[in-house]
């Protein structure tokens, strides 16, 4: 029993985070936002250059073949820059399914190439047009096309950053793949969307932090008054309790049994509760200046919003902490019971 | 990263299993702070877990402990809590008292006060806590005067938990004259010593949980002392970091009240709201992450790491989890919520009365969140 991270766990994520502080800046937002675009080709170059997209790639498909826990590391610091290039869905999610059902597949050749993917069956999905490869998904089979072999529709997210598209094809116009493991990336989609959340809420309140030193009513900083602490002491709290169920969460996704699942569906819910009342605060904290397009906090509150319920509803991932609660052992020697084993 | 345990650790579980199953009393004992009677009989079943020795077992052997490490303390108290074992009547002695003799201890203090806490020989109370020195502990007002190699303590001390049938306490004293966090001295004293008068204060449910205790030039070694003179700020806010982050609240305890929660949730569900379902399964969450992030924490200590300012975040999180889990249990006991316990039934209200508790004492939640934002996030004073 060992709740630590490696030092190779903790040299990635902080190659990450540097990477992220330099290049994606509050300029860099502006630039976006400003363009439409969801990508920068120069950013998106150095994280392929970084190897970011390789990490949970398998070794046979050219990837490092590292676990949840290594690649949701990046995710939280994602999270942080409220990264909108396609790094956690396409080389956390897509890439691997992908890998798994056609290893050889031309577009895992290519690092730099990102793969969209459909989280259920007529589903939005996300930077599709910017993407080589887009998977399919009908019941629980997969598909795999160029976004020139459908028909995309733009549909507008508050998050200005998303890119989501409606997507209209034709079976017999894209490659089956054969039948997918949509659990399998489910449980990836959720515990990464669980980690930027992490990050998000970071981001939410460190902002709050340092605007609350320097902004001055009455004659002092109003993060000196009492009631401006307590609000972010709560959300630090949420925080602080939301991040070893993540980590715990991505350590054991491998397992797929139903306390793995269960987990993660609770990570998922209380990483994303946490970001929703650090952005919430954050902007309370900002006044005025928290409710403008000029200050960043509204990203993050909005970046909160769109991944509380994707890869399944808070609603849904209840139900699976419900199911492992109601079915399975519970109580202090089970936690990190396995389904397999008797406790 | 490795969240399973080892094969060693699989039996050292086996072990404790083994002997709580052969020695924990079938029958509950009655509350320590109900009566005389029933603070004896745990002192008896601390005596009988000392038989084991099991008092404390991550003490040094020579203190009367096992040596284990923190894993290891966190299985023996997930199968403490399992086995429903009695409560720890000697807990502010061996969870708050005895860490902070170990690390600012004389090994001639902790080898008179540390073997006869992990046996329940002598059993300890708290007496910081004055009519006038609450949240700000500062303003202690007791007072130790050193006479040769004595000291003469006198003041009003107040909520010390257990001290009406308690053994000893440490309490928190200042040299006269001095100020605030300047001049204080973490002090031992008998509670049936001369000079010191304890009078019963029955909680919320009748028990007498604490008492107040005045002090009449009451007569101590200097050997009493912890720590260096004037320096028992210090020592007692490490005290609270060991209470806050590790100790004071077992994981286990509320996943023990989660798995009950959930089982009455099942067998009462058909008469209730629906919506109230959402409710247990955020107490199974909460307790599940509360015992996450300790094991983070154990592991992180035992990897050399120190408690922070982090730990106020704990204190936040258990006493809020606790209330939540509690009222959820009231909703769905409905009309029967009011009714108290059967005895040997799930005490569900007497334990709801309790966690009200938990966000005053320990430091009060407020306290708490100044902390986090003052020392963790940076905010000014
Ligand atoms: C069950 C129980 C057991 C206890 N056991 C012990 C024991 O064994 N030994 C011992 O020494 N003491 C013990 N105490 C006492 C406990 O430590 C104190 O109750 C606690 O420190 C609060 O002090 P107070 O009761 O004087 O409340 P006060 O300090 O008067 O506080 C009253 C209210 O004002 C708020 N408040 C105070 N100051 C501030 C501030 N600066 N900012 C915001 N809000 C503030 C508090 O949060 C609280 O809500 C126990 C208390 C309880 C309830």
């Amino acid at each position: 029993m060992d709740f630590t991270l490696s030092d190779e766990q903790l040299m990635f994520a902080e190659t990450a985070e540097t990477l992220f502080y330099d290049l994606v800046t509050p300029e860099h937002w502006r630039k976006l936002m400003e363009s439409g675009d969801a990508r920068d080709a120069a950013l998106w170059n150095q994280i392929v250059e970084t190897g970011l997209t390789l990490i949970q790639l398998p070794e046979e498909a050219g990837g490092l073949g590292l676990g949840a826990l290594d690649f949701a590391l990046i995710a939280e610091k994602a999270g942080y820059v409220a990264l909108s290039e396609p790094l956690v869905d396409s080389a956390g999610v897509a890439a691997p399914m992908l890998a798994a059902l056609a290893p050889d597949d031309p577009v895992l050749a290519d690092p730099a190439a990102s793969i969209a993917i459909q989280q259920e069956e007529g589903g939005l999905v996300l930077d599709a047009d910017s993407a080589a490869a887009i998977i399919l998904r009908k019941g629980d089979q997969a598909f795999v096309a160029s976004p020139d072999q459908v028909t995309l529709t733009r549909r507008e997210s508050i998050d200005p950053m998303r890119r989501l598209f409606a997507v209209e094809w034709d079976d017999s116009k894209v490659q089956p793949l054969g039948q997918a493991d949509w659990d399998l990336a489910l449980d990836r989609g959720a515990i990464f969307a669980a980690a930027q959340g992490l990050g998000l809420a970071q981001r939410a309140v460190d902002m709050a932090v340092e605007y609350a030193k320097e902004r001055q009513q009455f004659g002092k900083p109003i993060g000196s008054y009492q009631a401006v602490k307590h609000h972010l002491s709560t959300a630090q709290t949420a925080i602080e309790f939301a991040r070893p169920v993540v980590l715990a969460a991505a350590a054991t996704l491998e397992s797929g049994d139903i306390q793995s699942r269960a987990r993660i569906s609770h990570a998922k819910i209380v990483a994303l509760e946490a970001a929703d009342v650090a952005a919430r605060t954050s902007i309370q904290v900002h006044g005025a200046m928290g409710y403008s397009w000029e200050v960043d906090v509204h990203l993050f509150l909005k970046r909160a919003l769109a991944l509380t319920s994707a890869w399944g509803t808070p609603y849904f991932h209840r139900q699976r902490v419900a199911a492992r609660l109601f079915t399975q052992p519970v109580g202090p020697s089970t936690t990190f019971a396995r389904e397999n084993e008797n406790g | 990263m490795q969240l399973s345990y080892t094969p060693e650790q699989i039996a050292f579980r086996a072990e404790v299993r083994g002997w709580l199953e052969a020695h924990v009393p079938t029958a509950s004992l009655e509350h320590y702070d109900a009566t005389r009677a029933g603070f004896e009989a745990h002192r008896q079943w601390e005596a009988t877990l000392k038989s084991g020795d099991w008092g404390m077992v991550t003490w040094p052997k020579e203190y009367g402990g096992r040596g284990l490490d923190l894993i290891q303390w966190l299985i023996f108290e997930e199968e403490y809590y399992r086995a429903k074992a009695p409560g720890r009547v000697n807990q502010n002695g061996i969870f708050l008292l005895g860490p902070t003799l170990m690390e600012f201890g004389t090994h001639e203090q902790k080898s008179r006060f540390l073997p006869k806490m992990a046996s329940g020989e002598e059993i300890w109370a708290q007496a910081w806590s004055e009519p006038q020195a609450g949240s700000d502990l500062a303003g202690v007002r007791a007072t130790a005067v050193r006479d040769g190699d004595e000291y003469v303590l006198n003041g009003h001390k107040i909520w010390s938990s257990r001290a009406a049938f308690a053994d000893w306490a440490f309490g928190l004293f200042r040299e006269p004259g001095t100020e605030r966090h300047k001049g204080m001295s973490l002090i031992f004293f008998k509670l049936d010593q001369k000079g010191v008068t304890r009078n019963p204060i029955k909680k919320i449910n009748g028990h007498v949980g604490f008492a107040e205790i005045f002090l009449e030039n009451v007569r101590v070694p200097a050997f009493n002392r912890l720590g260096d003179e004037g320096q028992g700020w210090h020592i007692c806010m490490a005290t609270a970091g060991f209470e806050r982050g590790l100790m004071l609240r077992s994981p286990a305890r509320y996943q023990v009240a989660a798995a009950e929660l959930a089982k009455l949730w099942q067998a009462r569900k058909d008469q209730c709201d629906p919506a109230l379902e959402a409710d247990v399964v955020r107490a199974f969450m909460d307790a599940e992450a509360y015992a996450l992030s300790i094991y983070k924490t154990a592991s992180s200590l035992m990897a050399g790491a120190k408690i922070g300012p982090e730990a106020s975040t704990n204190k936040l999180f258990w006493s809020e989890l606790d209330i939540h889990l509690h009222r959820t249990a009231l909703a769905i006991l409905g009309a029967e919520a009011e009714l108290i316990s059967a005895p040997g039934a799930h005490d569900w209200i007497d334990d709801f009365i309790f966690s009200l508790a938990g966000p005053i004492y320990a430091g009060s939640n407020e306290i708490q969140r100044n902390i986090i934002a003052e020392r963790m996030l940076g905010l000014p004073r």
